[in-house]
C-alpha cells in the first residue's frame, strides 16, 4: 500500500479510492466491478462488508448493504472475493471496511488470517477507535494487515497524534461531522482537519464522506494524497448499474478521472 | 459498591460494554464522562436533580401490597414499587430529566432521542419542554403505528417525532437513526438515550440515574418489614429499570434477583426478543453484549407484544450480571405476559404498561409456593394506558 502512494508523481492531484458495497448490485459483481477500478487507474479499491445496523453510514451505503445482505453477503464471502479479484489481475491495493461486529462473529485472528491470505492489504472498521482497537491492531501487526484508522473534524490534535502513531497505509480523514452521503462542497473543517493531520504525522492523507465527483477531486489538489469515493459512485449504480454494473462504474470513473486537457 | 462489579478497565462490566462507535463521537462521549462525576459532585447540580425529581415527577413512590393477588398465587406476599405513578407514566422519566439537566449543564441546546415504547420519548419530551431545549425523537414505523397515543403526546409537548422506516422500524433502527442524528450534530447536541445500552458512559450513567427506584425500595422495606425482600423482579428491554432496581440489592447475597425478558411467541420459533436467554455476544450500538444475530454478525429480526421488550440486545452491565449468576433472568411470553396483565387489572385495579406486565407474569411464578412470610418485590415500571389498542385487539371479549 504505501508504494502506491509513494508510486505517485509528485504534483499529481489526489489518487482515487473508490468503494463499493460487496454482493451488490448482484452477489457476483464485486469482482467485475473490482477491475473496473483497475482499469480505470485508481490508487486503492474499499471493499464494504455490509452490516444489518450501521451508525456510520447515510441511506446510499445503508440501502446498498441492505440489498446485498438478501443477496447473501457474508464477510467470508467478501474475502472470497477479494482473493478472486486477485486471481483475476486486479493489483491494486484492497481494504476491506465492516463494522466491528461482523469481524468479532467471524473471530479476530481467523479474519485477519483469511484477509491476508485472500490479497487485502489493509481493513478499515468505523465503530472501532483507538480505545477498543488494542486487539486487533496487534494482531494486524503480526500478520501484516494495514490497520487503518480514522479521524473526524471533532477530533482534537493530541488525539489525532495518537491515532497516527497507530496507523498502517494511510489515515481515513472524515470530511464532515455526520454519515456517508454525496455531498455539494468540501467544507472548511475538512481542509482544517487534514492541515491538523499533516502537521501530526507523514502519513498518506484518504479524504472520505461526501466526495462525489470531478469537481472535488479537482478542488482537492495538493491537500490530500487521495480521495475516496462512496455514496455518489453507489447513488449511480443503484439508479443505473443494475443490468451492466461494470460499465456503470467504466463511466463513472471515466468522468471523473479522464484528464480534461 | 458496584464499583466492585466494574471489572478490569473503565467502561467495562467483566468482558462486556466498552464503547463501539464512530470517531466522530469518541470526543463527545469524552466531555460527558468527563462531566458526569463532576456533575454528580456537585451539591447545586443534585439539589436541581432531586428538586425535579420530587416536585416535578413526583418521588418518591409507593409500595403497593397486591394482597388479592398474592391470595390468588398463593405464596409469598407480592409487593409493586409504583414507578407507573411518576409524571409521564413510566420509570424512564427519572432518566430523561437527568440527562436533560446533565446536556443543559453541558451547554447542548439540542436533544435527540430514540424510542420503542414511546415512554421514553414522552419523558424526555417532556423534560425538555420543561427546561427549554429543542427535542428530536425517532421511532420505528411499526411503533408510531402501536404506540400513536405516544406520538401525539410527544408532539403535544413540541417535541418533533422522526419516522424511522429501515429495518424491522422498530427500536433498533430508531436507536440507530438517533445515533446518525448525533454523529451529524454532536456539536450542539446531546443525545438522551433511553435505557442502559450504548457506549460508555450511558449503561452507568443510565443506572445511577435508575438507581434511585432500588434505594428507596430497599429503605421503604426495610422500615416496613424490618428485613430485605426475598426476591425482586424487573423486566428486562435495555435493562433500565432492571439495573435501577437491582443495583441497591446486588450487595445482599440473600435476595434473589430476576429479570424478566420477552419470550414473545416462544424462544425456538424465532420471535422473540430474549437476547440473555438465548442470545449470544457481540457489538450493537456502540456496546458489546448480548444479541440475537446470526453466525455471521447480522442482527436477527426481534419481536415482543410489548413495544419497550422489542429490541435485540441488552444492557452490558446485564450480559455480566447473568455470566456472574447473580441475576437470573427468564424468559415470559406474549401469552403470559397478558395473562398476568389482566389479573392484575382485575384483583389489584392496575393496569400495567405490557413491559411491566412480564415481571408481574414471573414475579407471580416466583411467589407460588413460598411461604407466606416471604416477600417478592415487583418493579411496576410503567402504567398501561399506552397500550390499551394492543391489549383491546388481543383481549377482543370485552368489546
Ligand atoms: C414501562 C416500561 N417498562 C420497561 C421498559 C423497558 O426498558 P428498560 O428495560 O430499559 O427498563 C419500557 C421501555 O419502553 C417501558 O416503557
Amino acid at each position: 500500500m504505501a508504494t502506491a502512494f509513494a508510486s505517485r508523481p509528485p504534483n499529481a492531484g489526489p489518487g482515487v479510492i473508490p468503494y463499493i458495497t460487496a454482493g451488490f448490485p448482484k452477489l457476483d459483481d464485486t469482482v467485475r466491478i473490482l477491475r473496473e477500478f483497475e482499469l480505470a487507474g485508481c490508487l486503492a479499491a474499499e471493499i464494504g462488508i455490509p452490516h444489518s445496523d450501521p451508525l456510520a453510514d447515510g441511506p446510499t451505503i445503508q440501502k446498498t448493504g441492505r440489498l446485498a445482505i438478501d443477496n447473501g453477503m457474508t464477510l467470508g464471502l467478501g474475502l472470497e472475493q477479494a482473493s478472486s479479484a486477485r486471481a483475476h489481475g486486479v493489483s491494486i491495493p484492497l481494504v476491506v471496511m465492516t463494522c466491528f461486529n461482523l469481524i468479532h462473529a467471524y473471530g479476530l485472528g481467523r479474519f485477519v488470517f483469511d484477509a491476508v491470505h485472500s490479497g487485502v492489504d489493509g481493513v478499515i472498521v468505523p465503530d472501532l477507535p483507538l480505545e477498543e482497537s488494542l486487539g486487533l491492531r496487534a494482531i494486524c501487526q503480526s500478520l501484516g494487515l494495514a490497520f487503518v484508522p480514522m479521524v473526524a473534524p471533532t477530533t482534537p490534535d493530541s488525539r489525532i497524534r495518537e491515532t497516527c502513531e497507530q496507523a498502517t497505509g494511510f489515515v481515513y480523514c472524515v470530511s464532515v461531522t455526520g454519515t456517508t452521503g454525496a455531498r455539494q462542497n468540501v467544507g472548511p473543517e475538512a481542509y482544517d482537519l487534514l492541515t491538523r493531520v499533516r502537521n501530526c504525522t507523514l502519513m498518506p492523507r484518504a479524504l472520505g464522506f461526501g466526495i462525489s465527483g470531478r469537481a472535488h477531486l479537482d478542488s482537492m489538489k495538493g491537500a490530500c494524497e487521495a480521495v475516496i469515493v462512496a455514496s455518489a459512485l453507489m447513488d449511480s449504480l443503484w439508479e443505473r448499474g443494475h443490468a451492466d454494473a461494470a460499465s456503470t462504474v467504466a463511466r463513472f470513473l471515466d468522468e471523473m478521472l479522464r484528464d480534461p486537457t | 459498591m458496584s464499583a466492585t462489579l466494574e471489572a478490569t478497565a473503565p467502561g467495562r462490566f467483566g468482558e462486556y460494554g466498552g464503547a463501539y462507535v464512530p470517531e466522530t463521537v469518541v470526543p463527545a462521549l469524552n466531555e460527558l464522562e468527563h462531566e458526569i462525576p463532576v456533575a454528580m459532585a456537585d451539591p447545586l447540580f443534585l439539589e436541581e436533580l432531586r428538586g425535579w425529581l420530587t416536585d416535578s415527577a413526583g418521588r418518591p413512590t409507593p409500595m403497593t401490597y397486591a394482597g388479592r393477588l398474592t391470595q390468588r398465587v398463593g405464596g409469598a406476599q407480592i409487593w409493586l414499587k409504583r414507578e407507573d405513578l411518576l409524571h409521564t407514566g413510566a420509570h424512564k422519566i427519572n432518566n430523561a430529566i437527568g440527562q436533560v439537566l446533565l446536556a443543559r449543564r453541558m451547554g447542548k441546546t439540542r436533544i435527540v432521542a430514540e424510542t420503542g415504547a414511546g415512554q421514553h420519548g414522552v419523558a424526555t419530551a417532556t423534560a425538555c419542554a420543561a427546561l427549554g431545549l429543542r427535542c428530536v425523537v425517532y421511532m420505528g414505523a411499526e411503533d408510531m403505528r402501536r404506540q400513536a397515543l405516544n406520538v401525539y403526546k410527544m408532539r403535544l409537548m413540541g417535541a418533533e417525532v422522526r419516522e424511522v422506516t429501515t429495518g424491522s422500524q422498530t427500536l433498533t433502527d430508531a436507536t440507530a437513526a438517533a445515533i446518525r442524528d448525533w454523529v451529524a450534530n454532536v456539536r450542539d447536541t446531546h443525545f438522551v438515550i433511553g435505557s442502559a445500552i450504548g457506549p460508555h458512559p450511558y449503561p452507568v450513567l443510565v443506572r445511577d440515574l435508575q438507581r434511585v427506584i432500588g434505594d428507596e425500595a430497599r429503605a421503604d422495606g426495610l422500615e416496613r418489614w424490618k428485613q430485605l425482600p426475598d426476591v425482586v423482579v424487573a423486566c428486562v428491554g435495555g435493562g433500565s429499570n432492571a439495573i435501577g432496581m437491582f443495583t441497591a440489592f446486588i450487595g445482599d447475597a440473600d435476595v434473589r434477583l430476576v429479570g424478566a425478558e420477552a419470550a414473545g411467541e416462544g424462544l425456538v420459533c424465532g420471535r422473540n426478543a430474549a437476547s440473555l436467554s438465548i442470545g449470544t455476544p457481540g457489538t450493537l450500538h456502540g456496546t458489546l453484549t448480548y444479541l440475537l444475530q446470526d453466525g455471521h454478525g447480522q442482527i436477527l429480526p426481534t419481536h415482543s407484544v410489548s413495544a419497550g421488550l422489542d429490541y435485540p440486545g441488552v444492557g452490558p452491565e446485564h450480559a455480566f450480571l447473568k455470566d456472574s449468576r447473580r441475576v437470573e433472568y427468564l424468559a415470559i411470553s406474549d401469552g403470559d405476559c397478558l395473562d398476568a396483565l389482566k389479573q392484575l387489572c382485575q384483583l389489584e385495579g392496575i393496569l400495567p404498561a405490557l413491559e411491566s406486565s412480564h415481571a408481574v407474569a414471573a414475579a407471580m411464578t416466583q411467589a407460588a409456593g413460598r411461604r407466606p412470610d416471604e416477600i417478592v418485590l415487583v418493579c411496576l415500571s410503567g402504567r398501561g394506558d399506552k397500550d390499551i389498542d394492543t391489549i383491546r385487539a388481543r383481549v377482543p371479549e370485552l368489546g
